[in-house]
């Protein structure tokens, strides 16, 4: 008797779990109703896994537009460019978010953008734009450098190395920990600085020093940053570590009068990202609404926040923290999009074949 | 019988087979075999080439190596260290049994990402660890895989040990024999069935693992997953990956051929027990599981503590201040100053999306898992219908051997008009999991489903049953008994799965592990602190469920067997 009860019990409990099934609840939710009494219609904004967007702004935005705004991500931004070209034929969405300046050359090459040269672009957009067809708009950047946990210098009484070349000497032996380029984003970013700086005859050479110096490669950001890394809340053991010019506000916290951490500013890469009008888009008009949107300041000055990059808007204020710990390379290292596209692959392999063997 | 009701069971049996087979092919056969395709055919003609250029590279043949020696050596461990966790967590009973059964499941349901990072945690230099200098090597990658796994053991082979008659045991040592000598000879023969079931599920673990093995191998350590991974994702390599794939392919295939046959020759009708009480106390004799599985769940418990540790760690010291967190979408005090998550809904938000997907994962999973059983648990007499329902089965397995990425481009490029358009649709998160999870259901409940002697079924035939009633009365209080086991892995699954879920995943409705995945990517104690709570929120639901469908019994008159 007692297990006949329990048995309803349990029956009434998963009955009752099923009543919050998703596929029950999907019609009814906001983001799916095809039609928000309006005229605008639906704009599908395809973009990577880091995306993101301050809820009231964009339930603002669809108000104002009468759009309704649903959004795909699909992966990493390499995955994002690789499935937008793959999906020539049957397009994902009408707008794209996030393209950066690695793969850029691809999604211009495969001819999956239409031009849209939005009222809004800001000045320095100009400088940040890949070519002058107008297929990708400049939305945000930001900086990839090495990192340094101060304290673990300033308590050893090493100084703190400042330049690529710094790396490589003795004094920093078994200090540094970067990523992998095959996996990761940031990785591949540094891969460029290198070749940025040292030429593609004289980069795989740097790598050679640094495999030499005892370089730690870890295989993702996470990973590197919060166990290897000294300056992270996971107190790892090497004190340099390949992260983001974004990163030491992040590490000082709301109140702080100083960043525990720093990035070196004569070693970084510059990523931009961008937005495009999907070639074949359903709603070309909602999608470079949803362009002129993003480019719009009150969107701008909520990327820090949200995205962790610089916004293109000079108008955009910064976050205090930001403006106070977390100044961009004034010379960062570049590498053409064309240039990363067609070697991207091969560069990969000799990192590979030098650094790990 | 007669010609109605034989015509009936045909009947039943067809439409049985092809709903299964439909789910199948729409959500598997059909988008894999399309990206495959594409990396194969070139303006229409079959090139081949890029079969000879990748295999006749030796960083391939390496990886493809490596990717079978931590496969092989992982299952091996997985399976020795669980079938002592199987006999005390399923046949003997002592208090805190269900606790521990739960407990041993949450690595399972963990995401990578973060097992990753709590193990490397302990391994690195000046971690509590650091003495066993395994940070990035072979060990730490097997060590993770046992980690991941143990609990496919302990549950597949449980489900069968825990219904399994005691007596033919108890009646060889009557006789004389020893202890070892009656569960070599008598006990372990009636497990191989579900022992070669969970050695297969976890070799496909094994060989597809990919932020496992990136992690805690380092660089050096390529998979061929990860390796397709690159080549897909990165490199829009459709050639390579298509080879690789293949490759993945018939690796899984082999694995499956070899458990099938494994377990062919041992599946015999066995004594079933039909009172769920074959449990005894611990006894002396029982101090060697015991030891050993002491042992495994300590060393499952050294990340998680390292888990739940980083997650009560504070900016100032310890605290709930990451829990008290979850219930906003970033660090909300500390916003102005830019320094938020950059969620969009937050972690209480995305455990409520991740329960709703996986209830439906689930009933798809169940339905889906349980028409095949029935349907392969059959022994048909002519051996080309054995063969046929051999590999049915079979082809079910292959979802858990082949790449998240494979699976996730093709979804891509097929289901991508209607009537099919798919992409965007919340439907297929929920589907694609249960595509992970219908293997599992299978190898849970067909063991034990196979164990029913044939002649009972054709003894209630003759005695004038239906094939609704011979089920009702003969099959379902059988399966019932493992029916809970059964929804909890499928459950578990779902709740934890992140690969095809990740290519899927929509921003405004993440699930937790697509959440946590995205926190730990961000620099910042609070980040980093919110990861690891969201993780233990994680790890607390996926307990409670699965304790919950463990008393999970389906009660029917027929339960007297």
């Amino acid at each position: 008797m007692f297990t006949h009860t329990r048995t309803a019990a349990l029956a009434a409990a998963s009955l009752a779990l099923t009543a919050c099934s998703a596929i029950g609840s999907d019609s009814g939710a906001s983001s799916d109703s095809t039609d928000a009494g309006s005229a605008g219609g639906t704009v599908v904004l395809v973009t990577h896994d880091s995306f993101a967007v301050d809820k009231k702004l964009m339930a603002d935005f669809e108000r104002e537009s009468g759009l309704t705004v649903k959004t795909r991500a699909p992966g990493d931004a390499g995955t994002l460019v690789n499935q937008l070209v793959l999906t020539k034929d049957s397009p994902l969405g009408d707008v794209v978010f996030g393209i950066d300046n690695s793969f850029a050359s691809r999604a211009l090459g495969a001819g999956v953008l239409q031009p849209y040269a939005s009222p809004q672009t800001p000045e320095r957009a100009d400088e940040l734009a890949v070519d002058d067809s107008d297929r990708l708009t400049p939305v945000d950047y930001g900086d990839v450098c090495i990192n340094v946990d101060r304290g673990w210098f300033a308590d050893r009484d090493v100084p703190e190395p400042q330049t690529l070349e710094d790396l490589t000497d003795p004094t920093y032996k078994d200090l540094l920990v970067v990523t992998n380029p095959a996996t990761s984003s940031p990785g591949l970013s540094f891969l460029l600085a290198t070749v940025g700086a040292f030429g593609e005859d004289g980069w795989r050479d740097y790598w050679a020093a640094l495999r030499d110096n005892g370089v730690k490669v870890s295989d993702s950001w996470s990973d590197a940053y919060f166990v290897d890394f000294s300056g992270s809340q996971g107190k790892g053991p090497r004190p340099i570590v390949l992260s983001y010019a974004s990163s030491p506000p992040a590490e000082a916290g709301p109140k702080a009068a100083k960043a525990p951490t720093r990035a070196l500013l004569e070693t970084c890469f510059r990523q931009v990202e961008y937005a495009g009008v999907i070639d074949g888009a359903d709603n070309p008009e909602g999608a470079q609404q949803l362009i002129d949107f993003m480019l719009s300041t009150r969107f701008q000055e909520t990327i820090p926040t949200t995205m962790y990059m610089y916004p293109v808007d000079e108008q955009a204020e910064l976050p205090p923290a930001w403006a106070r710990f977390g100044p961009l390379s004034e010379q960062p290292f570049e590498v053409s999009v064309e240039q990363i596209d067609a070697n991207r692959r091969e560069w990969i392999e000799q990192w590979t074949a030098t650094v790990i063997g | 019988m007669d010609r109605h009701g034989h015509w009936l069971t045909r009947g039943g049996l067809a439409l049985a087979a092809a709903l299964p087979a439909a789910f199948l092919a729409i959500f598997f056969v059909w988008p894999v075999s399309s990206i495959i395709a594409r990396g194969v055919l070139v303006d229409g003609t079959v090139d081949l080439g890029g079969f000879a250029e990748t295999l006749g590279n030796s960083r391939t043949l390496r990886v493809i190596g490596q990717t079978l020696a931590q496969s092989v050596v992982g299952t091996t461990l997985a399976v020795l260290l669980g079938l002592p966790g199987a006999y005390l967590l399923y046949r003997c009973r002592f208090p805190g049994r269900g606790a521990v059964r739960a407990l041993v499941t949450v690595p399972f349901v963990l995401p990578t990402v973060v097992v990753g990072v709590a193990f490397r945690s302990l391994l690195v230099d000046g971690g509590p660890l650091a003495f066993l200098g395994a940070d990035g090597t072979f060990g730490a990658v097997v060590a993770a895989l046992v980690f991941f796994n143990y609990a496919v053991v302990v549950r597949t082979v449980g489900a069968m040990w825990a219904h399994l008659d005691p007596r033919a045991e108890q009646a060889a040592r009557a006789l004389g024999a020893s202890p070892a000598r009656a569960f070599l000879e008598i006990t372990l023969p009636a497990l191989a069935p579900a022992i070669a079931s969970a050695a297969s599920l976890v070799f496909l673990f094994c060989a597809t693992a990919f932020g496992t093995v990136l992690i805690l191998g380092g660089p050096a350590y390529g998979t061929v997953e990860t390796e397709i991974w690159v080549q897909t994702t990165q490199f829009l390599d459709l050639r390579t990956a298509a080879v690789l794939s293949t490759v993945q392919l018939l690796v899984v295939t082999a694995s499956l051929v070899v458990s099938g046959w494994s377990r062919r020759r041992r599946e015999t009708a066995l004594q079933i027990q039909t009172d769920t009480d074959t449990a005894h106390r611990v006894r002396r004799a029982d101090l060697p599981a015991v030891l050993v599985t002491t042992l495994a769940v300590l060393g499952l418990l050294a990340p998680l503590a390292s888990l739940l540790a980083g997650s009560l760690r504070t900016p100032t010291g310890v605290g709930l201040d990451n829990f008290a967190n979850l219930a906003t979408t970033g660090s909300g005090a500390s916003a102005g100053d830019g320094l938020g998550s950059g969620l969009e809904v937050s972690v209480w938000q995305a455990a409520l999306n991740s329960l709703r997907i996986a209830v439906d994962a689930t009933w798809i999973a169940m339905l889906v898992g349980v028409l095949i059983c029935l349907l392969v648990s059959r022994r048909p007499r002519r051996p080309a219908a054995r063969r046929l329902l051999g590999a049915f089965d079979a082809a079910f397995m292959l979802p858990l051997g082949v790449s998240a990425v494979t699976v996730g481009f093709g979804f891509l490029i097929t289901l991508d008009r209607p009537p099919l358009d798919l992409r965007s649709s919340a439907v297929l998160v929920p589907i694609a999991q249960a595509v992970v999870a219908v293997p599992l259901v299978i190898r849970t409940l067909l063991p034990v489903l196979r164990s029913v002697d044939q002649r009972l079924r054709e003894a209630a035939a003759v005695l004038g049953a239906g094939p609704v009633t011979v089920f009702a009365a003969v099959d379902l209080p059988v399966l019932g008994r493992s029916l809970g086991l059964a929804v909890g892995f499928a459950f578990a699954v779902s709740l934890g799965e992140f690969g095809a879920t990740s290519f899927l995943a929509r921003p405004d409705r993440p699930t937790l592990p697509v959440v946590i995945f995205r926190l730990i990517g961000r620099p910042g104690a609070d980040n980093l602190g919110m990861a690891l709570a969201a993780s233990v929120v994680l790890a607390t639901i996926t307990t409670v469920v699965i304790g919950l469908a463990e008393r999970l019994r389906v009660q029917s008159a027929g339960a007297e067997l």
